[in-house]
């Protein structure tokens, strides 16, 4: 019954059906509907079924910042490039980030072929067995993530406490949705000049198997836009943005949730209790593209400060140095396409990544190289 | 990195993980995320080795019936 749940689910039948429906309802509403869906995981359906192609001319899909790997400001991807480069450490990290290029292009991909221990966890509570197995070393895990991601490394933090673990250490570079979404919502781009008119939103839809769908509301209610939080098979973004057209037909502009099957309005309770139990907010945080954004992520709180790397090693590092011909910051702000960077293709592509948007399979850069190249 | 599973448990272990299955591939998860008790048959979604939420399938199953009904609405408005 369930497996038939998901068969059901990536079927093209229905698809057809809602594609109707949908340029129906945006044929009534009478003009071209902007959508943007924050999470690159949806960036990554949309491009790969050619749902923005379907919809060409009824929907624009404005592809968000919701990537982990793309967010990452050169500057924290050199920090783990020098955390690695010392010679009492096992730097651990999750696999999308040992390729994103550093300043002067260096990777961590580059330093482990230079000898250095980098190791690529799928579960970060590998860590732990790493930092048993090799108590003579210090075990960094260089967190990164949104909030389906950070609970897990509160877990880790609070297992490594209770082993009474003194030489594993984590950076955190988690960054919080809502505050993304809001300082997009507030951007001059968005609100003075009209570059990239947004008339609604997809929502994330694993994040808010963590926060719920509770946090959307202040958006939707604010900034009178719809948030609707999708699931990530075609089915669940046809019927997202079929929802969302419906909304601004009735003149509505509410949190609505497709993804019952996983989201429930609070959230996963007890993965933010452990998440508030480690963590506290920054001030503020560097986005690649985005700049610096107050009270958008997390860093471990005083509590727990013994497994703060940021704390415990002294790291001086020169400015970073950005691809001067690498248009990252523009295709995360929404403002530029990827096929618009002179480098897309060649020589930037997924094995040989220039900037942080190729790497990972949320990034636009990555999704259009796979599926977009021969159009 | 963000990509999340949904995926079938196999085998509840003592040291709260579970054995889960997709696409054919077994892998050991954490329970430690999850609010309620899962049994064996229960999909979860998995996410960087924990499962982080169970799946709601009579939720599933309702949505999928919404959806049904909308399309038949849809048909009978434009009908008119
Ligand atoms: S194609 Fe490569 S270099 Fe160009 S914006 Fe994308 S990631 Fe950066």
């Amino acid at each position: 019954m369930k497996a038939q749940l998901f068969e059901t689910l990536r079927s093209a039948e229905p698809v057809k059906e809602l594609e109707v429906s949908i340029k129906r309802a945006v044929e009534k509403f009478g003009r071209l509907v902007r959508i943007m869906e924050f999470c690159g995981g949806h960036t990554h359906t949309i491009v790969k079924h050619g749902i923005d192609q379907l919809l060409e001319g009824y929907v624009k899909f404005v592809h968000g910042p919701g990537c982990p790997v793309c967010v990452l400001p050169m500057s924290r991807v050199d920090l783990a490039v020098e955390l690695a480069r010392k010679d009492d450490v096992i730097l651990c990290t999750y696999g999308d980030v040992l390729r994103v290029p550093g300043s002067n292009r260096k990777s961590l991909l580059d330093l482990r072929a230079e000898g250095k221990d980098i190791r690529m966890l799928y579960s970060c509570l590998d860590a732990i067995k790493i930092a048993l197995e090799n108590p003579d070393k210090k075990v960094i895990f260089f967190a990164i993530g949104f909030e389906t991601t950070t609970p897990q490394t509160a877990v880790l933090i609070l297992k490594a406490r209770d082993f009474g673990l003194k030489n594993l250490f984590v950076v955190s570079n988690h960054v919080i949705t809502p505050a993304a979404i809001q300082h997009i919502l507030n951007a001059p781009e968005l609100r003075d000049y009209g570059r990239v008119q947004i008339d609604a939103f997809i929502g994330p839809g694993h994040v808010s198997t963590i926060i719920g769908t509770k946090p959307y509301e202040y958006f939707a209610e604010e900034f009178q836009k719809p948030v609707v939080i999708s699931g990530f098979e075609p089915l669940d973004v046809m019927q997202a943005v079929y929802m969302i057209v419906k909304q601004l037909l009735e003149r509505r502009a509410c949190v609505e949730n497709q993804y019952v099957r996983f989201v429930a309005r609070e959230g996963n309770r007890k993965a933010q209790r452990l998440t508030a139990e480690v963590f506290e907010l920054r001030k503020e945080f560097e986005w690649r593209g985005l700049g610096k954004i107050p009270y958008s992520a997390l860093k471990i709180n005083s509590k727990y400060a013994d497994f703060d790397a940021e704390k415990h090693f002294e790291v001086q590092l020169p400015p970073p140095k950005e691809h001067p011909a690498c248009i990252c910051g523009k295709v995360i702000r929404g403002v530029a396409e990827p096929t618009d960077c002179k480098l897309f293709g060649n020589p930037c592509n997924p094995s040989n990544p220039l900037g942080s948007c190729m790497v990972s399979s949320e990034g636009a850069c990555n999704a259009y190289y796979k599926y977009r190249r021969l159009s | 990195m963000c990509l999340s599973v949904p995926s079938k448990v196999v085998e509840v272990r003592e040291d709260n993980t579970a054995v889960v299955e997709a696409f054919g591939v077994k892998r050991v998860v954490s329970l430690d995320l999850l609010q309620e008790e899962v049994s064996v048959g229960d999909w979860v979604l998995v996410h960087v080795g924990f499962a982080i939420q169970k799946l709601q399938e009579e939720y599933a199953l309702e949505s999928l019936r919404l959806f049904e009904e909308l399309l038949e609405e849809e048909d009978e408005s434009s009908a008119l």
